[in-house]
């Protein structure tokens, strides 16, 4: 990693604290000029598709998780060709350091967070807090939108295999330790839908035998930072049951919770071997013959 | 289900207006909508609790609706009340979208609105299907509303 870290004390406990930067080391960065010369981007990642252009971070670009990181056909993300272009197309080169941020504690960042990781872009940052912690703090604001000079983008194959589980992967990862991070209702099964929306649910509720209950949200504090290692560790090493060196997988119903959940379990506790199940619940509560367990109890493998 | 569809003609010029437009200034346009959306009047504001939400939609949307009588059911005027957060402004656009597309109808017009009218914006590839199912959910609620308190029947 190039560009210098964020060398604060509650960053420096997590395993990774080259992953994290914190509002003011941004704030103290684009003062001075950073986004300049192509060596440091910003990029703003959303749950609104629209929330970017009423405000963002001066100098910030916008990546779309659905109208820019999903194949518009399949239910897959772009391939390397797209992904090169949109890249380039944001000001973008291989060698860029990019800190990522977005709205609701960066569901929708830590998700391009993981689609930039699937594609090997190797300096890629979370802003702790993301934008609403930017807002709160009365930090600047612009609309007005950069115009980026062309980066250098090579063509990357992706590489899902480490960071990527599939449906037949998470069968066979079965008796290995799964976390499901949607809520209660949706866990135990008591939720299978939501109310005129048959098309986006799942015809069955439950979860994936084993999976321990941990909802997204309790991996952050109350201004969308991540909790602190110890309360991180109390979290998924007690709670959950983790132990170091586990193989893990994050699972929710699109993935994009799951991705929040992946990044504190990768780099913040450091966990090598951590996969993000994007299919998720939309994916496993409609698929034919899969194990599932109702109610509030994990439940084993194989099914007794 | 109301069999026979017909889209309201204010409804139809706000369909145009994006039609006529390139895919980007349509997400323009909508932001303009969310900027649009009219505050509630004090008696809502000071009494939330007078408003249902839209549980489907992710961010809190909350709506209401006033009738004004008529010589039949089906002809009384609806007034709707709408409210979405400034930080969902494309929930927002949607619900400024049916507002001004839909306020001051009559019971009858607004229950002939096809369901699945969000998609005749143009808005699948710049704001993505999935986040249009907000908007048809917003509608499906009014729908509901305007059928139970006008004794209509049920819809959708």
């Amino acid at each position: 990693m190039s560009y210098p870290l964020d060398t604060n004390e509650k960053f420096a406990a997590y395993a990774h604290p080259e992953r994290l930067v914190s509002t003011e080391w941004l704030a103290a960065q684009l003062a001075d000029g950073a986004l300049e010369g192509g060596k440091l981007a910003v990029v703003e990642s959303d749950e609104d598709v629209l929330l970017y252009e009423t405000g963002h971070i001066p100098g910030a670009v916008k990546i779309d998780w659905h109208t820019d990181l999903n194949d518009e056909v399949a239910r897959d993300y772009v391939d390397g060709p797209a992904f090169a272009k949109l890249l380039a197309s944001k000001g973008i080169s291989r060698d860029t350091t990019v800190v990522i941020y977005g709205d609701k504690s960066n569901w929708w960042a830590a998700y391009a967070l993981w689609v930039f990781t699937l594609f090997g872009h190797e300096d890629v940052r979370l802003l702790d807090g993301g934008r609403d912690k930017w807002i709160a703090e009365g930090r600047e604001l612009t609309t007005d939108v950069p115009t980026p000079i062309e980066g250098d983008y090579p063509v990357v194959e992706r590489n899902d295999a480490p960071i990527r589980a599939f449906k037949d992967d998470v069968l066979a990862h079965l008796g290995k330790p799964l976390i499901d991070v949607r809520s209660a209702d949706e866990y135990t099964g008591k939720r299978t839908h939501m109310p005129a929306y048959p098309e986006e649910g799942a015809l069955r509720g439950g979860h994936i035998p084993t999976a321990a209950s941990i909802p997204w949200a309790r991996a952050a504090a109350e201004d969308g930072t991540y909790k602190s290692r110890e309360e991180l560790e109390n979290l998924y090493l007690g709670e959950a049951g983790l132990n170091a060196g586990d193989e893990v997988v994050a699972y929710c119903r699109i993935g994009e919770r799951s991705s929040h959940t992946w990044f504190a379990l990768k780099y913040l506790l450091g966990f090598d071997n951590v996969r993000n199940y994007d299919g998720s619940w939309t994916e496993w509560g409609n698929a034919v013959r899969v194990p599932i367990v109702k109610g509030e109890e994990r439940g084993t493998w194989p099914l007794s | 289900m109301t069999t026979n569809t017909t889209i309201p003609a204010p409804l139809g010029e706000i369909i145009d207006e994006f039609q006529a437009l390139e895919e980007r200034e349509r997400l323009q346009l909508l932001l303009e909508f969310a900027q649009s959306l009219p505050e509630l009047p004090e008696r809502y504001q000071d009494h939330p609790e007078r408003l249902e939400q839209v549980v489907e939609c992710q961010s809190p949307v909350f709506i209401t609706i006033e009738t004004e009588p008529a010589a039949d059911a089906a002809s009384q005027v609806v007034r709707l009340f709408l409210t979405a957060p400034k930080e969902a402004p494309t929930t927002r656009g949607f619900a400024s979208i049916l507002f001004e597309g839909l306020d001051g109808l009559s019971a009858r017009e607004i229950l002939a609105v096809p369901d699945d009218i969000a998609h005749e914006l143009g808005l699948d590839r710049a704001v993505s299907p999935l986040r249009l199912r907000g908007m048809t959910a917003m509608l499906v609620r009014i729908k509901r509303k305007v059928a139970g308190e006008c004794h209509l029947g049920q819809t959708a």
